[in-house]
């Protein structure tokens, strides 16, 4: 199974190239009319699966027929998950049926972003940080798109786990104690907001096993919801949530940020906003600034390509939900060798999928048979060969992905020359002929 | 030896693209493999030179030369010249216009920082005809 969670619906690409032009990181091709992926530049932003016109690029998270597999299952919500309702005057009403439809304990993810809001609260009253700013790593596209491009950086990550992270292991355990079953036959699931995430519960960049035993998308947890949240009954509503606002706000761009309580904090959402800002940190641009949220989806987490709702009404939803909560119902508590459950037990490590070759002086003269390929495209970027721009397709022909015969105007150019062949235009679409149109406007 | 060379053209009276051209050149830094501080330098120098060429200078050309033992970087400008150049290279003088100042820049860093992050910083400047500034950053073996 490929590491990651974006897939090809195979009959429905055309092979059309929406896709490779908004990759931030380069990592789709189009090959033999399909769209394929080079898996170690995939970075799971999600940007492919919004600009698909036919619909073929795809994430998907757990089938739901994974909960067979276990005596006992636990549902780990993440915030977003409650911006997706219409009319919902409770989160109590979003737990009590995750109840209704195969999960028998709910653990809050919002719960443990209070947790890791807490404990970065204490670390801050601890005096000032080493190594500034300290970049989040909540958003796990964000964590992969560093180790892929800014490897520098690495060193600013917080070493603390994901909140989804965190809740598995304090729910498995939790739910050990209260069945008395070895933790293997407990299941613990996250609900989570997009594709990132369910490669990260799968494979954690910050820790050497998952904590995880898999994760669901929203939008496929979110229609078996619909009909047992209809049917409750008023008396069936227990009290079940036990998250404030400050957990609930993780959802947003910006509230991670606001639980540090009055920090010099840069929230980014927007894959290609964040690059912009590491860009900026890693020459040391922000010298003032103590704390940096990326998200790689616009508004956030509620922007992620699994929720049903449109980012700004999830939002709007989620501010209302928060009307009477406390501000932040959990601390961080644990004492000594426990603090210890909050962090990473693995160094997030550099990706050299971008890097020419591993010796400088062959890949400095890859760089110049690059350039010289280059500069003899045409440099429109037309994305016929597959490769998003013609610098990309030199790359491709010198890393040996693809053939310098696959450039349309190369071709061309070997007609003129075999078959003596002045006027190749004709064979060309409209765009790339030399000799020009025009275009009537419509009336 | 070879010699890598990147040109990339600097465009007058835009400030908000100011930088474009030192992610451009980070990017084929990073493919060659280069040490990550030694890119570091190399991209704070040209962002450095950028700005003051947006400021300064109404845009120019950057040009870039990498082999395996050094990164030189050359901005090449035809804007008013530089009448005093001790004084350019004071920390916290500047000639920056009120429009610079209100976007933060001006704080006469430009050069200063340039030669801090370089081996080597020469300036060529004709008052009247333009400047080229040229640093070079050493890659240690």
């Amino acid at each position: 199974m490929s590491k990651h969670s974006v897939v090809l619906e195979y009959k429905r690409c055309r092979g059309c190239t929406s896709c490779i032009k908004c990759c931030p990181t380069e990592a789709i091709r189009v090959r033999s009319r399909k769209a394929t992926i080079l898996s170690n530049r995939c970075i799971d932003c999600g940007n492919c699966i919004r600009v698909c016109p036919h619909k073929a690029i795809k994430s998907v998270g757990d089938s739901l027929g994974k909960l067979q597999e276990f005596e006992y299952r636990v549902a780990l919500p993440e915030p977003a998950l409650y911006g997706q309702f219409h009319n919902l005057d409770s989160i109590d009403i979003v737990l009590n049926s995750l109840l209704k439809i195969g999960f028998d304990k709910v653990w809050e993810v919002a719960r443990a972003c209070e947790l890791l809001s807490d404990f970065q609260r204490q670390r801050i009253a601890g005096g000032p940080a080493k190594l500034t700013p300290l970049i989040s790593i909540s958003c796990p596209t964000v964590l992969r798109l560093i180790c892929l491009r800014f490897p520098k950086l690495l060193g600013h990550t917080a070493r603390t786990i994901l909140p989804m992270e965190l809740a598995a292991i304090l729910a498995r355990r939790e739910a050990a104690e209260e069945t008395g079953l070895p933790p293997e036959k407990i299941g613990v699931f996250a609900i989570v907001p997009c594709s990132s995430k369910v490669t990260a519960a799968h494979s954690p960049e910050g820790l050497t096993r998952p904590v995880l035993d898999g994760a669901f998308a929203i939008r496929d947890i979110y229609l078996r919801l619909l009909s047992p949240m209809k049917q409750l009954e008023e008396s069936e509503i227990k009290p079940m949530t036990s998250a404030g606002i400050l957990g609930l706000n993780w959802a947003i761009c910006g509230g991670e940020s606001a639980a540090r309580l009055g920090d010099r904090c840069v929230s980014v959402d927007g894959i290609e906003n964040v690059i912009r800002m590491l860009e900026e940190i890693e020459d040391g641009r922000l010298p003032e600034a103590d704390f940096l949220e990326l998200s790689a989806c616009t508004q956030g987490c509620v922007g992620g390509c699994f929720n049903v709702e449109n980012p700004y009404a999830a939002k709007m939803r989620l501010k209302t939900l928060m009307h009477g909560l406390p501000v932040s119902r959990n601390r961080f508590l644990f004492q000594g060798a426990q603090r210890d459950i909050i962090f990473q037990d693995k160094q997030p490590q550099y990706l050299p999928a971008l890097l020419l070759d591993e010796d400088r002086e062959v890949a400095m003269s890859k760089h110049l048979r690059i350039q010289a390929l280059e500069s003899h495209l045409p440099g429109l970027q037309c994305g016929s060969c597959g490769a998003p721009s013609c610098h990309a397709f030199a790359e491709d022909v010198v890393m040996g992905r693809a053939s310098e015969a696959d450039c349309i105007f190369k071709m061309r150019e070997r007609m003129r020359t075999m078959a003596g062949v002045s006027g190749a235009d004709e064979y060309l679409p409209p765009p790339f002929r030399r000799q020009q149109g025009t275009v009537s406007s419509d009336r | 030896m070879e010699t890598i060379k990147l040109i990339y053209p600097v465009e007058g009276g835009d400030l908000i693209e100011a930088g474009e051209a030192s992610s451009k050149m980070k990017l084929t830094l990073k493919k060659l493999g280069l040490p990550q501080d030694i890119i570091r330098k190399a991209s704070i120098c040209m962002y450095e030179g950028e700005i003051n060429m947006v400021i300064h200078a109404d845009g120019g050309q950057a040009e870039v030369e990498v082999d395996m033992n050094q990164i030189t970087i050359r901005m090449i400008d035809s804007g008013p010249g530089i009448p005093d150049v001790e004084k350019a290279m004071q920390e916290g003088f500047s000639t920056a216009g009120p429009t610079a100042r209100e976007l933060g820049f001006g704080a006469g860093m430009g050069l200063p920082n340039m030669k801090r992050y370089s081996d080597d910083l020469t300036i060529d400047t004709t008052v009247g005809k333009g400047t080229t500034v040229t640093v070079i950053i050493k890659i240690p073996q």
